[in-house]
């Protein structure tokens, strides 16, 4: 009887143990919701599990105590199965924070649900700059790039460099029309003339009419506003008919470094645009690709939006180391993390804001004529930099409820 | 030139019988879901696909056409329904109503153009509608592109019921379900679904006894494009989104296989393909890149040697129609 | 004026490939009574046959205009030989399910492994005749910049689409062929192998649509996806037509590529909707097709 008492006792004692642990848990699960079949694969998909992976191994939580777990998922760029998955990851498997998420639509269905959750979203894959502004939501951190920023920063930059007529071929659609719009403020008011634009539909695989009556312009500056296959298609094209040898040149206003790695450099020569990421950047770029690279399938270079994964999650394994365990709540993390200043080997020292715009330096590539290429994926010059207070949308122009005026 | 489908079995009272039987235990299975702790998000998602299979199934199996384009009713309404509800803000049963009349305005439309031909024709004209809707509302501003209807408020049903309680609206989706169902059971069942097989065995006999065999054809067509829309308005409630995958021929193609695995012209069938569809999507999410190869497969295997379908092969096992 | 009639030539390219596909889609039609809903990813699957002879063998843009379209052919002999020749006797609507199903797997397969974004392929820049590089380069016309390698597309397919045309309707293989789509076991007792014909027959359909694909490589990137959408293009095209007569669908093919161009001038936004469009209207008006008898 003695016996079973003091067991009771020691089952309390251990209860209560476990009770105070609660504030020290530390356990985190970390969602990889990506494409990993569809059209925006090679810049998410499996590199950024890979991505997670390395942060995880490199955070040196795990020797602290920390049990880390991640999983991953393919949303095969459907909202409705976006958020399906994500649901049932926060309600049944507990997933603390979201990562990746490209594609928009995806991307702002899922913001939704993690703000009515209360996890945590660090998109580094969609490109609508709604997620800051109009749809900012207290669980959310922008982290690589948005639709704004790649405007402003190409658009500000060419004007600079003497591109003061442009010539728009627009993808037919909201997110066209949005990159349209804020590139074409840019060049106005850096002093630039937008002479005209053409609406192309979505996924045309024939630009030749439309490539005719952008030379036909004879404007300085071709601006594709579009996406994925159109932009590559577009520059193919614009090759054939001799656009950038004839002296005008085209700007690319959403382009990552996997589609000039499909393209080839023959056909990308002498291509414009921003990215916030490259792999020989510096020591610290260099190093953790090198890694990246090795672990890849197919040995590729991290795009942004996967060097994105790694350095929002390092930020936040700190934050919450700092924490002393996780508190499983979104708007508390995500606050603490906007407090801290954020330093890591990829995208450098910077900072979250109060709408959760992650502000980082933009960078504006040209890319390598072949014979200036040393190796593969040697595909980039640098030729501007824009510091990330003047790339990002500012504050004062947001709509962000979460920005106090 | 044999028949799409296998019910050379006649309907007796008997088939009925049992037929009610099933339905009943499949309707108390389901409304036991909620106690189960099985996730009744995925049961909700599937049930709203269910009665989109079955209203396709409506025209594949009873009236010998094989829409590819059913995909832009469950978007239409979808559509209609999340812009009714956000932008305008009516209530739910409103924005039920105005996504379901947009999904048969559409059908009048489109089976107008469309059950001028036949067979395969068919197939690629409505194929062909449902890209020149999806092209249209790329384009269109309401539908906000590549983002979608997002963040649709989910308010109450008749003022009373809560939508945003998961349990609340299960029980609303399954009634919805439910009803769809038995909407489409009492039609293949009537007279009207009568001279419907007698069109799909043989058109030109069907024209000799009288029968204007067009206004049957588009009859139908109009009632399976309501009906999938009216499964688009719920599934509105429960993805609170609308967006443009469910116009893109992808989702036509997988309410073509859910049918088909299911069993053809069955009665259950669409119920059951349904469900292993969207389990297998579920479960494959996590698997990624193999995803279309292994529905490829599905389709291939079944055509090749799994004609019936699930329930089409117990239906046949039993010598019952199911 | 001047870009009106770029546009139009423009438009010709374009047409070429819808000829050669619903070409394709006609002649299988004709013969085995399925509609290939495959033909998008093997004329996809003729691209990457091309890009593969160049990477991995070293086989130019010459031999692949000949190997591709008999690598895929005999693909799509094979696919006859082990699944479609089973559907014989079944409603037509399977095969076109089946086919519908292998192109989700072709796609499915090699968007596996080479990823979605595509693959470059070059215009060929041999033989040199004269001052010409291969088809690199263009011509100044006066009215536009002509790249030759258009100029080529469009010569080369009407060739072959009228050398399919003669195949077909004035030689006596031709002749046996349609007597077989009329009357199969009439043929059969006349000695003619009619299964090895059918088969031929696919694979020469096939054998088009990945020729059309070898076309377009230089021209668009190497895309797993790159057939998908534009099947169904094809197909109103076909309803356009009507599959009744070869010639029909040639003529429809580069008529609504002219069509298309011009809208791509006057409204570009209706592009991509206009052969849709275009469709509905026909349908309207004539429900057979322009050319095609009552099915």
């Amino acid at each position: 009887m003695k016996h079973r008492i003091s067991a009771l006792f020691l089952g309390t004692a251990l209860a209560l143990a476990a009770g105070s642990a609660v504030a020290q848990d530390k356990t985190v699960k970390i969602g990889v919701l990506t494409d990993n079949s569809g059209l925006y694969s090679d810049l998410g998909g499996a590199g950024s599990t890979v991505a997670a992976q390395m942060a995880v191994e490199d955070s040196g939580l795990a020797a602290k105590g920390w049990k880390i777990d991640i999983v991953s998922a393919d949303h095969q760029n459907k909202p409705d199965i976006g958020t399906t998955v994500a649901r049932q990851w926060i309600d049944v498997d507990k997933v603390d924070i979201f990562v990746d998420v490209l594609n928009s639509g995806v991307a702002l269905a899922v913001n939704n649900l993690v703000k009515e959750k209360n996890a945590i979203m660090i998109n580094t894959g969609a490109a609508t700059s709604d997620l800051t502004n109009t749809q900012c939501s207290p669980n959310t951190i922008h982290w690589v790039y948005d639709t704004y920023m790649l405007a402003n920063s190409t658009g500000q930059a060419l004007v600079k460099a003497g591109g003061d007529t442009w010539y728009f071929l627009t993808a037919d659609y909201a997110f066209g029309h949005a990159l349209e719009r804020d590139t074409s403020a840019v060049v106005v008011k850096s002093g630039g003339k937008v002479i005209g634009t053409v609406r192309h539909p979505l996924n045309s695989s024939d630009f030749s009419s439309f490539l005719l009556q952008a030379q036909a312009s004879k404007a300085k500056i071709i601006g594709m506003a579009n996406a994925g296959g159109d932009t590559t298609n577009t520059i193919k094209q614009a090759a054939e008919f001799g656009i950038v040898s004839g002296g005008q040149k085209l700007a690319g206003l959403l382009l990552f470094i996997n589609d000039v790695h499909s393209l080839g450099l023959k056909v990308a020569q002498g291509l414009n645009f921003t990215e916030t990421f490259y792999w020989d950047l510096n020591d610290g770029t260099r190093a953790f690709s090198k890694r990246f690279s090795e672990r890849m399938k197919n040995k590729a270079m991290p795009s942004m939006v996967q060097a994105g994964v790694y350095s929002g999650l390092i930020h936040y394994f700190k934050t919450i180391d700092a924490m002393g365990g996780n508190p499983h709540d979104g708007v508390k993390v995500v606050a603490k993390m906007k407090e801290t200043p954020t330093d890591d080997p990829l995208f450098g020292k910077g900072t979250i804001r109060a709408d959760g715009r992650k502000l980082h330096p933009a960078y504006l590539f040209e890319v390598k004529k072949p014979s200036e290429s040393k190796g593969p994926w040697d595909y980039y010059k640098l030729i501007g930099t824009t510091p990330g207070e003047q790339a990002f949308r500012p504050l004062s122009e947001s709509a962000c409820p979460l920005v106090k005026k | 030139m044999s028949a799409l489908t296998d019910d050379t079995l006649p309907v007796t009272p008997q088939a009925m019988r049992d037929e009610m039987i099933v339905f009943a235990g499949m309707a108390v299975l389901l409304g036991l879901v909620p106690l189960t702790g099985i996730y009744p998000f995925f049961v909700m998602q599937a049930l709203c696909f269910a009665l989109l299979a079955c209203a396709f199934n409506l025209l594949i199996g009873y009236g010998g056409l094989l829409s590819f384009g059913h995909a832009m009713f469950l978007g239409t309404a979808g559509y209609c329904s999340a812009h009714a509800l956000k932008v305008w803000g009516v209530t739910p049963e409103i924005g039920i109503l105005v996504g379901v009349a947009g999904a048969a305005a559409l059908s009048v439309v489109t089976g107008f153009i469309s059950i001028r031909r036949q067979g395969i024709y068919f197939s690629m004209i409505t194929l062909a509608l449902s890209q020149l809707l999806y092209f249209i509302y790329l384009q269109a501003p309401f539908t906000h592109g590549e983002d979608g209807i997002q963040g649709i408020p989910q308010g109450y049903l008749f003022g009373i019921f809560n939508l945003s309680k998961p349990t609340v609206l299960y029980y609303v989706v399954l009634a919805g379900f439910l009803g769809g169902f038995l909407l489409i059971y009492r039609t293949i069942n009537s007279p009207f679904g009568e001279v419907l097989k007698s069109i799909r065995e043989n058109e030109q006999r069907a024209i000799s006894l009288g029968y204007k065999t067009d206004q049957y054809k588009l009859l139908a067509f109009i009632l399976s494009g309501t009906i999938a829309g009216f499964a688009g308005s719920l599934k509105v409630f429960v993805a609170q989104n609308a967006s443009l995958t469910d116009v893109h021929w992808t989702m036509s193609g997988e309410i073509v296989l859910m049918t088909l695995v299911g069993g053809l012209g069955t009665v259950f069938g669409p119920v059951v393909g349904a469900f292993v569809i969207i389990a297998m999507q579920q479960y494959l999410a996590g698997f990624g890149q193999w995803v279309t190869v292994i529905q490829g497969v599905i389709f291939v295997a079944c055509v090749l040697t799994f004609r019936r379908g699930i329930i089409g092969e117990i239906a046949h096992y039993f010598r019952r129609s199911l | 004026m001047q870009a009106l009639y770029a546009q139009l030539l423009v438009g010709l390219i374009n047409g070429s490939f819808y000829a050669l596909l619903s070409l394709g889609l006609a002649v299988i039609f004709g013969m085995l009574n399925i509609i290939n809903f495959a033909h998008g990813a093997l004329y996809m699957m003729g691209a990457f046959c091309a890009y593969f002879l160049l990477h991995l063998t070293g086989i130019g843009y010459w031999w692949a205009l000949i190997i591709a379209p008999i690598v895929v052919g005999i693909f799509g002999m094979i696919l006859e030989r082990t699944m479609l020749q089973w559907l014989a006797g079944l409603d037509h609507l399977y095969g076109l399910l089946l086919t519908f199903g292998i192109a989700l797997i072709v796609q499915g397969v090699f968007q596996n492994y080479f990823g979605s974004s595509g693959l470059p392929y070059a215009i060929p820049d041999y033989p040199e005749v004269g001052g010409f590089r291969g088809l690199q380069g263009g011509m100044n016309l006066g009215f536009m910049f002509l790249p030759i390698y258009r100029g080529w597309v469009v010569v080369f397919s009407l060739v072959v689409c009228l050398a399919t045309w003669f195949l077909i309707e004035k030689t006596r293989l031709g002749a046996n062929l349609r007597a077989a789509t009329e009357n199969p076991t009439l043929v059969r007792a006349f000695g003619i192998n009619v299964p090895r014909m059918i088969t031929l027959t696919y694979g020469l359909g096939v054998g088009l649509a990945a020729l059309a694909g070898v076309l377009s490589a230089p021209i668009n990137q190497v895309r797993p996806l790159m057939g998908a959408d534009l099947i169904i293009v094809v197909f109103a095209v076909v309803v356009i037509g009507g599959m009744g007569s070869i010639m029909g669908s040639i003529i429809t093919g580069f008529a609504l590529g002219v069509i298309e161009g011009l809208t791509k001038y006057f409204y570009p936004e209706a592009s991509n909707t206009v052969v849709f469009v275009l469709m509905v209207l026909v349908l309207l008006v004539k429900p057979t097709g322009l050319t095609g008898r009552a099915a």
